[in-house]
């Protein structure tokens, strides 16, 4: 079945089966590999890209449902790591092993998109999906604040 | 900024042979095995400590790194020490991954030694470097050479102003002969202007911008990718098997099987499915029908294993050490502590599940592996494909954690097999629900404490019987007669003076595949030591931290006994010294907030002294860990930065199993399977974390797994000044808190 999207401002077909996750359409069919695969079931948050600018995982969800919509992955934030959220993630000196952060940063984006300004409890409740093994969490939180500094110093 | 070079590895080679492109030393980091003959070098088993040193005429300086990059930050730490001795820019520092070749190269990353190990070999091949590099400008310029510094990535002659570029003496400098590494000079520690900075990852971008290329990124033209079909039950086999519903899944390409391999991979073998992508091959292994032959150990699970601990623990075990005499002291004091302490097999569970990619040619064969061991990955693909190891090219990718899982080798004959049986080039992928079941597991253990205080309050006997699955057991040549091998840690050199000491041991027979886990028997053994003497120093009425100073006494140094070859002694005054560190910066002794708990624990493991202080409160029948305050004495800190970050991360993966999750056992099988029932902690989990770093002048040491061990212990003393009750069956449940 031939579906199309916007997947980082470019319109995308491709000709898969219908139930086939968006994650793997990125992965295998296109070999845009930044986003990742941690779990399958939507628990680890690795997969999250957006879909229409709301964070979803991608594990989950069949690229049939995403025909017509807009789809952001961690490769279309920026073509340099010029967005402020990865500058921040830079700056903190967040990733270690680096896995989890694709998805990380993207649950970061979309929380800074609706929340300019997130308390610590916000942070915790938008990134609660979003496992990370090396325990980079202070840190995460740290470069959410500082790249809703960055964001508001842009405005 | 300092940049990974996003170099093709054939291309490198290539250009490396070729003569005259600058300087390529292959130095060999073992100062004694360069002076060996070639044949020798190849004979020996281990080199630990190699890498080379490029200089290019543009003036760029490339190490090529041997180590594995897991998200420890060898890939920042170890270029940090090279660029230091070599006197140029840190922006002048590219790193590469080294070709896998075991006649110039020790490849395993492990055992928190990636700095402590390539100190000084890397000091030494920067310092011959630069020797090198002075001697070509001295001859250019008929001077002096004692006259003649290295400075800013080039020479200067101060007396004339000249300076010339490393790039520009290069092609000079390569004719030269290399120093005896022995004796070439060092730089003066107080010149460093990079070692113990605060250097930032060098693969920070990367990772930030999803360009890091992981084993599970690997993309070859014409690739198929595989799943296996595993019998869940350790140690069975495939009876029969029907691929109707799975042929006929859209992407599938073919059904296969392969064989188990015994010890040293330890694969289950299984029916392997074949597809365009990933989830066809997911799809496919869904629709197979198996019948399993599920072999003996189906009897085993955690409830069989935990009889087994009290079994063994009603007999003695076998002596491991004995100072005086412990059961005498025991029978006849009148002050006396009894724990039991009892852990569960704990998964790595690492964020990029098992993966790797292997294409078999007639002639040669390629892989991309995430491995801390991708020597080991080149001898199986080649035992495999029947290929000489030279033709043999392994591409050791970055990896989503380590942890120990990857020191494994298990994805990567699986990998191979299938390459050979299909001639196509295959990505063997591992679901979560694989590798949460098909792991080497931490092992369990159960441990028995008695100990004995005398009149004064000091420490007139400890005894510790252990009964663990053993590491040593499954892996080592003689394991079964010396399984304890692997099992105690720091536990057998304590630093709390008693002149009775008995430490005894029983293996408990399992088939739970075990390995090395972070911090590997540290874990278990930090967490007994340190809640059992919190245990004596309440017993004594004394506070702990000032307990543990006491027992530990005057300055002086306890043998290795776990390690006596190779291990560096304990010493006291620097363990007291963290003790120290952490109690202050932790505001021991200060009043604690009304439902808030604070406790201590220090240990000493890879030949680094810590101590922490935790801050725990208990909210809504759950542990809420608030602050945790680390000292830490891992020599000179390298990067003070990434040994914060190390720090830090220890600390999570060590409440990661205290707090939440346990593998238990049932019919021989694992029986969690995904994040949903092996629950790591998420950000809300997160303590407020500071580290602070003693600034030392002595060797580095270990900093990937020492900030473990003390974490799961100064949390439970601290939950026991809230609750009055100790934690000593992990990990911790809700009726351990009321």
């Amino acid at each position: 079945m031939a579906v199309t999207f916007t997947l980082n401002g470019k319109s995308t077909t491709v000709e898969v089966d219908p139930q086939m996750p968006l994650l793997w359409v990125l992965r295998d069919t296109l070999s845009m590999t930044g986003t990742k695969f941690g779990c399958g079931m939507a628990l680890c948050g690795a997969c999250t890209v957006h879909i229409n600018g709301e964070a979803t995982r991608s594990c989950i969800t069949p690229i049939s449902s995403v025909a017509g919509k807009k789809i952001t992955t961690i490769e279309g934030l920026s073509a340099d790591g010029s967005h402020p959220v990865q500058k921040a993630w830079i700056e903190e000196d967040v990733p270690q092993c680096g896995y989890c952060q694709s998805g990380q940063i993207m649950s970061a984006v979309a929380l800074l998109a609706k929340k300019p300004n997130p308390s610590d409890a916000d942070i915790d409740d938008a990134m609660s999906g979003n496992i990370c093994r090396c325990g980079t969490y202070q840190r995460i939180r740290k470069a959410i604040h500082r790249a809703a500094s960055l964001q508001a110093a842009t405005k | 900024m300092p940049q990974r070079a996003m170099f093709d590895r054939r291309d490198f080679l290539k250009s490396g042979a070729a003569a005259g492109i600058g300087l390529l030393i292959g130095f060999h980091l073992d100062a004694r095995a360069a002076t060996d003959p070639a044949e020798e070098q190849e004979k020996k088993p281990v080199n630990p400590f190699d890498a080379w040193v490029r200089i290019t005429p543009d003036n760029r300086v490339t190490l090529i790194l041997g180590k594995s990059e897991m998200g420890q930050g060898a890939m920042t730490a170890l270029p940090m020490i090279l660029a230091e001795e070599l006197s140029v820019d840190w922006n002048q520092v590219k790193v590469e991954q080294a070709p896998t070749n075991p006649k110039v190269y020790d490849h395993g990353t492990g055992g928190s030694g990636s700095v402590a190990g390539s100190w000084l070999p890397l000091r030494r091949a920067g310092a011959a470097a630069r020797e090198m590099l002075i001697t070509a400008a001295a001859e250019r310029w008929s001077v002096n050479r004692d006259t003649c510094v290295a400075k800013d990535g080039g020479v200067l002659h101060g007396a004339r102003q000249n300076f010339l570029t490393y790039g520009q003496l290069v092609a000079d400098a390569a004719k030269l002969p290399i120093p005896d590494l022995k004796t070439v000079p060092l730089k003066n520690s107080s010149e460093f202007a990079i070692v113990g900075q605060n250097i930032p990852r060098i693969d920070a971008k990367e990772k930030a911008t999803g360009k890091a290329r992981f084993g599970i990124d690997a993309r070859v033209p014409g690739m198929l990718y595989a799943v296996v079909a595993r019998c869940p039950v350790f140690g069975g086999k495939v009876k029969s098997f029907d691929t109707t519903k799975t042929k006929g899944v859209s992407g599938v390409r073919d059904v296969i099987t392969i064989d188990a391999v015994a010890k040293g991979a330890f694969t289950a073998g299984g029916v392997v499915v074949l597809a365009d992508n990933s989830w066809a091959a997911m799809e496919g292994r869904r629709a197979l029908k198996i019948v399993w032959e599920e072999g003996p150990n189906i009897t085993e699970s955690s409830e069989t294993l935990h009889k087994q601990f009290l079994e063994n623990a009603a007999k003695a075990g076998k002596v491991v050490r004995n100072d005086g005499d412990a059961d005498a002291a025991l029978a006849r004091s009148t002050k006396k502590v009894d724990a039991t302490y009892e852990f569960p097999f704990a998964a790595h569970a690492t964020m990029e599940p098992m993966n790797c990619t292997v294409e078999i040619r007639p002639d040669r064969a390629e892989a991309w592996v995430p491995t801390q061991a991708p020597q080991w990955a080149q001898d199986i693909i080649a035992g495999v494909s029947g290929l000489p190891r030279e033709s043999v090219v392994v591409h050791t990718t970055l990896m989503g954690g380590g942890f120990g899982r990857r020191y494994q080798a298990d994805f990567v004959m699986e990998a191979a097999q299938v390459a050979k049986a299909t001639g196509k080039p295959v990505m063997v992928l591992w679901t979560r629900e694989d590798d949460m079941q098909h792991d080497f597991y931490r092992p369990a253990s159960y441990h028995k404490l008695q100990g004995a205080l005398d009149g004064d309050g000091k420490l007139a006997a400890w005894k510790h019987f252990q009964t663990s699955t053993s590491i040593a057991a499954m892996w080592e040549d003689k394991g079964e007669e010396n399984p304890q091998n692997s099992e105690f840690g720091t536990a057998v050199f304590i630093p709390y003076e008693t002149p009775n000491f008995r430490v005894e041991y029983t293996l408990a027979k399992s088939g739970v595949p075990r390995a090395w886990w972070r911090s590997v028997e540290h874990s278990t053994s930090g967490f007994v030591v340190e809640s059992f003497v919190d245990e004596l120093a309440a017993a004594a009425g004394v506070d702990p931290y000032e307990y543990r100073l006491r027992l530990i006494g005057d300055d002086r140094v306890i043998p290795d006994f776990a390690n006596p070859k190779e291990g560096k002694p304990l010493d006291t005054a620097r363990q007291k010294g963290v003790l120290k560190l952490a109690a202050e910066k932790g505001g021991w002794g200060s009043p604690v907030p009304k439902g808030v708990g604070r406790g201590i624990a220090s240990y000493y493991s890879f030949e680094t002294y810590t101590a922490c202080v935790a801050e725990v409160s208990i909210k809504d029948k759950a542990v809420k860990v608030n602050r945790l305050v680390y000292a830490v004495d891992c020599g000179r800190p390298v990067n003070p930065g990434g040994v914060r970050a190390q720090v830090e991360s220890a600390a999570i993966y060590g409440l990661s199993a205290i707090l939440h999750d346990a593998i238990t056992i049932q019919g021989g099988r694992v029986e969690q399977a995904n994040f949903n029932d092996y629950d790591v902690p998420r950000i809300g989990d997160t303590p407020k974390t500071e580290v602070h770093v003693v600034a030392s002048s002595e060797e580095p040491t270990g900093i990937g797994e020492p900030g473990l061990p003390v974490v799961g212990a100064a949390v439970c003393n601290a939950l026991y000044t809230l609750t009055g009750k100790r934690i000593r069956r992990l990990p911790i449940r809700p009726e351990d808190l009321a």
